[in-house]
Formats: structure tokens, sequence, C-alpha cells
């Protein structure tokens, strides 16, 4: 049996876990391609023109997964991954939505994640999915937590300071090599799945390390810390990656090191939108910067502002020393 | 301490009455004008969804008129309201504002526990009185409910548009300016009686269902006032959303009346099969449920970038297809204009009323 994971949206945080759990189930599992310049064109024509950019070019990715031969296509509902959060309502409905507009899909495996109050029902919906691949209770338990182990692997990876996306690449059995030290340190923050997609970011993290920049992404950083960091915020974000964000910004804006912050977000994003605007307000010690793009950003213009950011850190920090 | 609040619809005048009864000195809002627009955008994240914008204007116009307290409700996601106070809390004070804000956080409270949070925010007051306070502004709330159903009967048929309207209006703000509940009775059988007997049309109008996230389907000035423009072009609006039914099942844990809400599920399966946080579940089932009910048309409305709602206009079309009934979705902004948006109705109008002479046709020669 093929299952088809498309390369987008929860792709950069949890394929290492779900790649395992249906191998485990005795399936293969196939990736649509990283983001191209086609795939963006399909995802335009086939999500409705107010969906954010991501949305659109994870519609993008199913339809690439449409013309393969395919028993599964694996679009879970992501409600949320930890206590009393969310990632984002259009998570929510995503299979809902990939149904309406798309025709021609193989069946669609769309167990709800929702760990907001317990596992237990993620867990029935887990069991259900083994019986279609004729699998018991015990082989789906194991699959599943050989997953998690997998995943957890890739997250002690970034500690390294790779960003999820080149832990997942890493697990995947790609080499990939960090840039030596560089002069300038940057803190860079957003949704993992357009900062880590190098169509969507237009590069954004390697155009910096080019600059001259070591980049620290949240993965990086101690998540105690971070999550600390977060804690000051009088009402706590239920946002995951919001929350993520705005402690990662606030600890890095307390750190010596670190020169410059720069937050990417994604036009019509409602979380970017409140969320951006509290990094904004309570970003006070280090430059910051944000960027917001769609399919219609033009590269030239992102990299102007990229250089003129850096040297600005640069002749700031030239006085400094 | 002078007390304001957020403007939405007709929810302003049970407020109002309610903070009154509790011995407060309140400021509501004042209308919302170009201006409220103009301080709101100015001063919001770009793209913040539009009540967020409104919200800040109506507090900066109040807090310009003595308000130094701000009522606002919270919640827990998954939607950007939830965190509308915190942010507009940063901004005002950003802007120099001195003022306390007291938010709500009442999403799955039982009505006890609101009488208690609403007691708190009084003065000196018993429950006894918190009680009667809340009582009276549900009495308003529902006797201009029923106007308003009222007048979405009579307005596409009655000859006299803008005397539906006058009729209407003023009856609205008498009831806002009534003392007790006899009064509010006799305003709203006064203006029930006059409204029903202005002369009417005996044609069947068209009929369009109105969905959508709940802000824009309430607040006038956030939708144009696309009640009235659709109400003067002779079709009928079916509303979704009734503002004692949502707090009904929102804050009274369906305490009151039978909740409405639990019966869509029947609709929203196989189109939306979870929760998306806003309206968005709603929108998609009350635009099944209007297709059934025969309606010959389902609007939805929204602010722009208004995730949930998203989600619903992207299953709208699998609808529309399969239950048989055109839709449109129609986004607002700050930009929208009036203009367009009657161009864009009356195109709609068009085509439904098309769909029906033809399929009337059909049935004759069947
Ligand atoms: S969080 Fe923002 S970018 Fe991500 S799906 Fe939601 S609206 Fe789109
Ligand atoms: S439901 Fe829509 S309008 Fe309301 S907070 Fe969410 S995005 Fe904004």
């Amino acid at each position: 049996m093929r299952v088809g994971i498309p390369r987008s949206l929860f792709y950069f945080y949890y394929f290492p876990l779900w790649k395992t759990f249906f191998e485990g189930l005795g399936a293969t599992v196939v990736t649509s391609s990283w983001t191209n310049r086609q795939t963006v064109e399909c995802g335009l024509l086939s999500a409705v023109d107010e969906a954010c950019f991501p949305i659109k070019v994870c519609f993008g990715h199913v339809k690439e997964l449409c013309s393969q031969e395919l028993d599964f296509i694996f679009i879970p509902r992501l409600v949320s991954v930890e206590n009393r959060s969310y990632i984002c309502p259009k998570f929510m409905g995503l299979p809902d939505m990939v149904r309406a507009l798309i025709p021609g899909l193989p069946e669609i495996i769309d167990i709800t994640i929702d760990l907001s109050r317990n596992s237990r029902a993620l867990e029935k919906d887990l069991l259900k999915v083994g019986r279609r691949f004729g699998k018991d209770r015990r082989v789906t338990r194991l699959a599943y937590n050989q997953g998690l182990a997998e995943w957890r692997q890739c997250i002690r990876l970034c500690r390294q300071g790779y960003t999820m996306a080149e832990a997942v690449r890493i697990w995947d059995g790609e080499e990939v090599t960090l840039p030596a030290a560089n002069s300038l340190n940057i803190g860079v923050l957003g949704h993992g799945y357009s900062l880590y997609d190098r169509m969507i970011s237009m590069n954004l993290i390697d155009r910096l390390r080019q600059l001259g920049c070591q980049v620290q992404v949240v993965e990086n950083l101690d998540q105690a810390l971070v999550e600390a960091k977060a804690g000051e915020i009088p009402k706590r974000v239920f946002w995951t990656l919001g929350r993520k964000a705005v402690g990662g910004a606030l600890l890095l804006d307390s750190q010596p090191h670190v020169d410059g912050i720069v937050y990417l977000a994604c036009f019509g994003c409602g979380p970017d939108s409140m969320i951006g605007e509290m990094i904004s307000r309570k970003v006070y010690r280090k430059p910051f910067m944000m960027l917001t793009i769609d399919e219609h950003t033009g590269e030239a213009g992102l990299v102007t502002r990229l250089e003129a950011f850096c040297d600005m850190l640069q002749r700031k920090k030239a006085i400094n020393l | 301490m002078k007390i304001t609040f957020p403007a939405m619809g007709h929810m302003n005048i049970a407020v109002k009455s309610l903070l009154s009864g509790l011995k407060l000195d309140v400021v509501p809002p004042p209308p919302i004008s170009k201006r409220t627009f103009e301080l709101g955008i100015k001063n919001s994240p770009e793209f913040a969804c539009l009540p967020l914008k409104i919200n800040v204007g109506n507090f900066i116009e109040a807090m310009e008129q003595g308000a130094d307290t701000i009522v606002m409700v919270g919640g827990w996601g998954p939607c950007r309201f939830g965190y509308y106070a915190q942010v507009e809390r940063d901004i005002l004070e950003g802007l120099g504002y001195h003022f306390k804000m007291i938010v709500l956080e009442a999403p799955d409270s039982r009505l006890p526990d609101l009488a208690d949070q609403v007691r708190n925010l009084g003065e000196n007051v018993s429950l006894g009185e918190a009680i009667k306070a809340i009582r009276f502004a549900w009495h308003k709330l529902s006797a201009i409910e029923r106007l308003e159903r009222r007048l979405d009967y009579v307005l596409p048929r009655a000859w006299e548009k803008s005397q539906a309207e006058m009729l209407y209006d003023r009856a609205i703000a008498d009831i806002d300016a009534a003392e007790n509940w006899e009064q509010v009775r006799d305003l709203a059988r006064h203006a029930e009686q006059a409204l029903g007997a202005l002369p009417l049309s005996k044609e069947t109008p068209l009929k369009i269902g109105l969905v959508g996230e709940i802000y824009t389907l309430l607040e006038p000035a956030a939708n144009y006032d696309i009640c009235r423009l659709i109400g003067r072009m002779g079709v009928e609006v079916c509303r979704s959303i009734y503002l004692t039914d949502w707090l009904n099942d929102h804050l009274l844990g369906g305490l009151v009346k039978k909740s409405v809400r639990r019966h869509l599920r029947q609709y929203t399966y196989p189109y939306l099969n979870h929760w998306v946080g806003g309206h968005g579940w709603e929108t998609v089932g009350n635009a099944v449920q209007f297709a059934r009910m025969k309606c010959d048309g389902v609007i939805q409305v929204g602010p722009l970038t208004c995730m949930p709602e998203i989600v619903a206009q992207s299953i709208l079309p699998s609808i529309s297809a399969r239950e048989g009934i055109p839709a449109m979705t129609l986004w607002f902004d700050e930009l929208s204009a009036t203009a367009g948006l009657v161009t864009r109705l009356e195109a709609f109008v068009d085509m439904i009323q098309r769909k029906k002479l033809v399929n009337y046709e059909q049935v004759k020669e069947a």
C-alpha cells in the first residue's frame, strides 16, 4: 500500500513521525517534490484566492500527489499538539477544504490530532488507521512509538544548530553542512512551514547565511527558556507556533550575542497579524525586521531589504566594538 | 468610573442597558462612522481582521468622550478573537491612553458564573439587582429581534420601503431609551402593528440566506448594511444568527431556550467534520440548512482574511453543487465600497431570478 504525504505544512515538523508510523504499518511512503514553481501554480489554481500562501502551496502538493498511484493520502486534521493550544483554524479544516476543492483524490486518511485535553481520541484514530492496513493494536502502537522516537531524535539535532527542516533532511539521509561561524548573529522566527520551505521564504535562511549571518531559529533555543519568556506575556498565547515565536523573540532580545531579529509573516495570516504586532512592540533591545510575503512578493525586494538590514547591523556592531 | 464597550449591532442597546442597570456610568461607543474606521485602521496592525480595527476606533472615540474603563470579552482560541483584548490594550497604551480594561473570560460559563462576573463589574449591586439588569437587557434584545424579523419580512414586500425603515428605526431608538419592561413591550407591539399595516406586494419574493462571521453579520457598519440593501431590492433576507440564540448557546449554556447549535450537525456532515473556530462550522451548517429550506441563494459574509470563513468559503462550492443552491462570498474590509457591493448583489439576484424561472418553466413543461 502506498501512502502519499504532501511536503508542506506539518511535513516540516512531523515527517519523521508519520513516515516511521506508516512504514511500521507496512506501507510505502511517497512524498511530493519540494515546493517549486509548478506546485505554486497548481496551488493558486485550486485553492480559494483568499487563502494564505502556505495553504495554497499545500493544495499544490496535494494536486501533485493526485497524479501518482496511491492508495491513501495523509492529510491529518491538526487541531492541537499540546495542552490547550491550537495551530490555526485552517489546519482544523484542511482535510475538508481539500476534499471540497480537489477532485480525483485518493482516499484521505484524515485522523484528528487533538492533544488539547488528552491523547485518547488520537489513540483511537491511530488504531483505526492501523486496522485499515490490517494491523492490530500492538503493531500500531509500536509503529507510533517508534515514530515518536525518531521525531525526538530530530528535535535533538535541532539543538546543534540545525533548523527543524534540516534535521528532517538529515534524518531522511541527506547531508547538510552548516556554514562556519559567522560575524552576525540573527534570530529568525516565523511559521516553520513558510520559513523552511525554500520556495515560500525565497530561501531566507540560506540567504542570511550567505550574507554572513549565523542564523538561530526557535528550535535551536533552550525550550524551557523559550517557554519561560513566553510566560511573561500577561495572557498565554494559545497558538503553539505563535507562543514559541513570542518566547523566542523575547529570549533572543535578552541575549547579548544576538545582533538582530527577523520575523517572516505571511500576508493574510491570522496568527501572524497578532503575533507580529506583539513581537514588534515587545522587542526593544535589538533591531527587528518584519518581512511579509506572499506569492506576489518579488525576490529582488526581499534581497535588498535583507542586505540593508545586515549592513545596518554590521555598522552598529562596528560602532559598539 | 466611566465604562465603555465595543460596538456590535444591537448588542449595544442591551449592553448599555445592562451596565446602567448595574449603576455604572456608561459611555456607549459613538455610532461607527468614517472616522471610527480611520482611527481603527491607522492604529491597528495592518493585517488584523476588521472587527479588531473597529473595536480600536470605538475605544478611542469613547475615551475622547471621557470613558476610562473598557469591558471586553476574551476567549481561548483558536481564532484571533481570544487575543483581541490583549492586542487592543497594547495599542491603546502605546497611544498614551490611561484606562482600565476588564476582560470577561466567559466562554463556557454558566448563568450563575456570568451573573457573578457581571455583578462584580457593578458597584454595590445586589445579586437580585444584577439579575434584574440582565433580564431587562435580555427583554430589550428579544424585542428588537422580533422587530428585526418583522422588518426582514416587510421590507422586500412593502411598496413604501423607506416608510418601513423609518418605523423600524424609530422603534429601535425608542426601545433603546425605554426604562422599563412594560415600555419595551408596548413599543415593540406598536411598531409591529404599524409595520404590519403597511401595504405589501402579494408576490412571493426571492429568499437569500445570509451566513458568515458573526460580527460582520450583526454590525451594519461592517457589512455596509447588506440586509437593507438586499431588502430594498425586493429580496427577503433569512438570517442565520440571532444574538439571543448566540448568547443562549454560548453564555447561558442553553438555559433560556433550546440550543440552535446542536441540530446543525445533521447539516455539516459530510462537508465539514470538525469545528474550526469563529463561525466557520456554523456557516457551513447554515448554508446547507438554507439550501434544504429552499432558499434561492446563500451569501456568505466575513472580514477579509477571516480564517474560519476561508475554510467555509472553500467548502461552499461543493455545497452549492450538491445541494443545488447558488452561493456567493463577500469579503469586507476598509476598502470595500457600497457601489461595488450593490453591483455584485444585483448580479447575484439576477442570476438566482433566472435560475428560478428556468426551473419553473421546466416544471411547467413536464
Ligand atoms: S497560521 Fe497563518 S500561514 Fe499558517 S495556515 Fe494559518 S493563516 Fe495560514
Ligand atoms: S473569526 Fe474571523 S473576524 Fe473573528 S477573530 Fe477570527 S479571523 Fe477575526
